[in-house]
């Protein structure tokens, strides 16, 4: 790759219309049967192909238990890419990628496979020129990590030499708790340095994460007010319209607070509290995020400051869905909570006494994430008969429809003096995301650059969990069973009640 | 939602695109204004490229095109929602409005954000000084749309200004980037550099001004049958490294040592090449610098014939 005693002269920092390439490099894919490869990674790659972000001498290797031939992979890699990529299908693409694509047939218990595995990888340094520099891709139950990386470190893909590099990317979730989450990482990082690791929440993409960054960085509107001198409190919300479809073996035991609260929403929460970075490199955005999650304070009175719900049958949205306990493969007595609430305080100058809510919830009335920033009342109002006024909001929405919303009052035309609450709306634009690459292009453009990744690293994640984890040991230490709640609802009334002790309500998103 | 105005004015037109978004409810979040020259070129084909470009960039686009046999007036069109992100809006200036038209255009232009000024087809000898061109903090044109496309690069690297820029330079952006890769897996010293490209094909003459203004070393320029460019390559004291690309869809990368490579390199549309030329509106230093390495090599040519 390239030397820094020797800069390449076509290269020049103030071009930013070319793009990166990476260098020449090999892809293998774990779990290519899964939803996610088919439906996001192969289209990914596709994509990256299409805008000419993939280096000439790329492989894309599959291991799976299936019997099947490299064409037959080929063949699965194409439907997908035909069904799912963003980009239109051109065959000068397949073409290339097509060229790149290998099968290895075996299990994560078979050595012989991960031989073969090692054999196929040559092969593509040989023949592709992927120049000895391999990324591994986990999209497998967090279980299996312990295995694969183990076979992978025994046949030698995972050692460093000079010049070669070999990266892994993992998907949450991160352990269940801190102490299976020091375990996951133990085996990680056993084989692989904190720098080759990439661990992604496929909810928060980069571009969101960037967004976020200039909206609150690149302006002088926002910062006097980000603070606890005009901010009430703060209310995170992820809402999912759907239930757990058939992913009852994950979800069960795991349930929204593991599921999205530890890893998503802490991480929105940084993003929203923390100060300002030096600079918008990946290790000075890592430290102050590390500053602010280590600010973090858990509730103190866990009754009051906590909520639990699980969806029941009802009609939602217009149809008859079933409730959590009657979904396929859910014990009956399953106390896995599909609705989470906790208020968390940050003890630092800027945010003390401003509670964050946070709040991540399946079958919800609609689909949203969101972080709303609630300011204070204004001090006085010199009308007079004026009925109550909401309070005023910045609201970031995350998804869908990307944008900011400002609520603010406006006087009602011809009244006497009568003011409402109105929304000025700023969106991505309409049909944006559209041509905005998926949060998996960039991804993966980032694991085979080596960008050092915005996503979470070990320190953060092992600080969500210490956030988290004395309210999932109170939930577990509860003899009843999470509130239950109609689905197509916003949740339980003990989430309310929760807000109410504060004399706050949820915001309608 | 396709609004038609016959015989209307710049008033006449803000009125309806106020009218519009009121009933449409739509929230201004339009980033810049585009005015589209569309006299020489196919309009539908213009429109197009417009709305697709304007699906990644939201802005306000104003498509003008002229016809002067006729009786004075001003048509219009305009078009908001549905397939379109932005707005746009059409001008057709009759008679002898056809010399006024900026004077048409101010009213309508966003306040604020920044102006583009787009000519797909034949632009004007100097763009920065034309009455439309002016009004642009950013001038796109394209000699690719000239009827003799090298004539048209000379023409602009003899009238360059800031916040000029020409798609033929667009055109070369994967070829560039393909180029600085194949440096980097590959880092040897480069000696000299054939260049192969269709006779009139600009992006070719401007790649090899590029080459040479980065590499510093002489760079030949071979006329073949296209379609474009259809090959560089850069000696080195261990051998080529070789782009080629004979069917405007699929390249080669060879190299001393080296597995030869299959890279799709694809020629791209004008809505591609829009849309990116639309990412940023600051000034490009490497055309720049490019472009006066170009006409540098014209004063050359000129002193030596």
């Amino acid at each position: 790759m390239s030397d820094p005693d020797r800069p390449n002269p076509l290269q020049d920092l103030q071009d930013r219309r070319v793009p990166r390439i990476p260098g020449p490099c090999a892809l293998v894919l774990f779990g290519v049967t899964g939803d996610l490869s088919r439906k996001k990674l192969m289209p990914a790659l596709y994509d990256l192909a299409n805008r000419g972000l993939l280096p000439p001498g790329f492989g894309l290797v599959g291991f799976a238990r299936r019997d099947w031939a490299d064409e037959d992979f080929a063949q699965v890699v194409h439907d997908s890419v035909r069904e799912h990529s963003r980009t239109p299908f051109r065959e000068e693409t397949w073409a290339q990628l097509m060229e790149s694509i290998r099968f290895v047939q075996g299990t994560f218990d078979d050595d012989e496979a991960f031989v073969r595995l090692k054999a196929t990888l040559q092969e593509l340094d040989n023949v592709q020129g992927t120049g000895g520099n391999h990324a591994f891709y986990l999209s497998v139950p967090p279980r299996m990590f312990n295995q694969v990386i183990a076979q992978l470190t025994r046949v030698g893909l995972t050692e460093h030499s000079p010049g070669r590099w070999s990266r892994v990317v993992i998907e949450k979730p991160f352990g269940r708790d801190l102490t299976s989450a020091q375990e996951l990482e133990k085996t990680v990082s056993s084989a692989f340095p904190e720098s080759s690791v990439f661990r992604i929440d496929h909810y928060l993409g980069k571009e969101t994460v960037q967004n976020l960054l200039a909206l609150r960085f690149a302006n002088q509107l926002f910062e006097p007010i980000w603070s606890r001198t005009y901010i009430d409190h703060v209310q995170i919300t992820m809402a999912e319209d759907i239930g757990i479809g058939g992913r009852a073996g994950y979800y069960d035991g795991i349930g929204a607070a593991r599921d999205v609260i530890q890893n998503h929403l802490l991480q929105l929460l940084a993003l929203t509290a923390m100060e300002e970075p030096t600079s918008f490199t990946a290790e000075n955005l890592r430290i102050e995020k590390q500053k602010v999650l280590d600010a973090v304070r858990p509730p103190r009175d866990f009754a009051r400051d906590t909520a639990r719900g699980q969806y029941t049958g009802a009609w939602a949205g217009g149809v008859k869905v079933r409730g959590y306990l009657e979904e396929d493969g859910i014990p009956q007595d399953s106390r896995t909570e599909t609705y989470a609430a906790i208020r968390v305080d940050i003890d630092n100058r800027r945010w003390a006494g401003v509670p964050f809510y946070l709040r991540a919830a399946k079958r919800m009335p609609r689909r949203v994430t969101e972080i709303a920033l609630v300011l204070q009342p204004a001090p006085h109002l010199p009308f007079t008969d004026v009925a109550e006024l909401g309070a005023n909001a910045i609201v970031l929405r995350i998804q869908p429809d990307e944008g900011v919303t400002l609520r603010f009052g406006a006087k009602v035309p011809s009244t006497q003096m009568e003011i409402r609450e109105v929304s000025m709306d700023f969106t991505y634009g309409g049909s944006f995301t559209e041509s905005s690459p998926e949060a998996y292009e960039r991804l993966i453009i980032d694991v085979l650059l080596g960008d050092p990744p915005l996503f979470p690293q070990r320190a953060q994640v092992e600080a969500s969990w210490r956030i988290l984890d004395p309210v999932l040991d109170y939930w577990a230490s509860l003899p009843t069973t999470p509130d239950p709640y109609a689905s197509g609802t916003w949740g339980p009334e003990s989430a309310a009640a929760m807000m109410a002790a504060s004399g706050r309500t949820w915001r309608r998103p | 939602m396709i609004l038609t105005l016959d015989d209307t004015t710049s008033a006449g037109i803000n009125a309806q695109l106020i009218q519009a978004r009121r009933n449409q409810g739509v929230a201004s979040g339009l980033v810049f204004t585009m005015i589209v020259v569309a006299d020489t070129w196919d309009f539908d084909r213009v429109l197009r490229a417009c709305v697709d470009a304007g699906r990644e960039h939201p802005s306000r686009i104003i498509v003008i095109a002229t016809r002067t046999e006729t009786e004075t007036g001003l048509d219009a069109t305009i078009r908001m929602g549905e397939d379109v992100p932005g707005e746009v809006i059409t001008l057709l200036f009759r008679g002898e409005l056809a010399q006024h038209r900026r004077s048409t255009l101010v009213p309508l232009l966003l306040p604020d954000s920044p102006i583009v000024v787009w000519w797909p087809g034949i632009a004007p000898a100097r763009p920065g000084s034309d009455p439309i061109g002016e009004l642009g903090t950013r001038r796109i044109t394209d000699a690719m749309g000239a009827p003799d496309p090298q004539q048209a690069l000379r023409e602009r690297a003899a009238s360059h200004s800031v916040g000029d820029t020409d798609l033929t330079w667009t055109r070369l952006t994967r070829w560039r980037a393909l180029l600085v890769t194949a440096l980097d897996q590959y880092p040897a010293t480069v000696r000299s550099v054939t260049l192969s490209g269709n006779r009139d094909n600009a992006p070719a003459t401007l790649l090899a001004a590029w080459l040479a203004n980065r590499l510093a070393v002489p760079v030949e320029q071979l006329a073949s049958d296209g379609p474009g460019i259809t090959g560089v390559v850069m000696h080195t004291d261990a051998g080529d490294i070789a782009i080629t690309r004979t069917d405007g869809a699929l390249a080669q990368f060879t190299a001393p040592g080296l597995p030869c490579r299959t890279v799709a390199l694809r020629r791209r549309d004008i809505n591609d090449l829009l849309t990116e030329e639309l990412r940023r509106l600051d000034t490009d230093e490497v055309f720049e610098a490019t472009m006066e390495t170009l006409s540098e090599r014209y004063r050359r040519e000129g002193e030596g014939a």
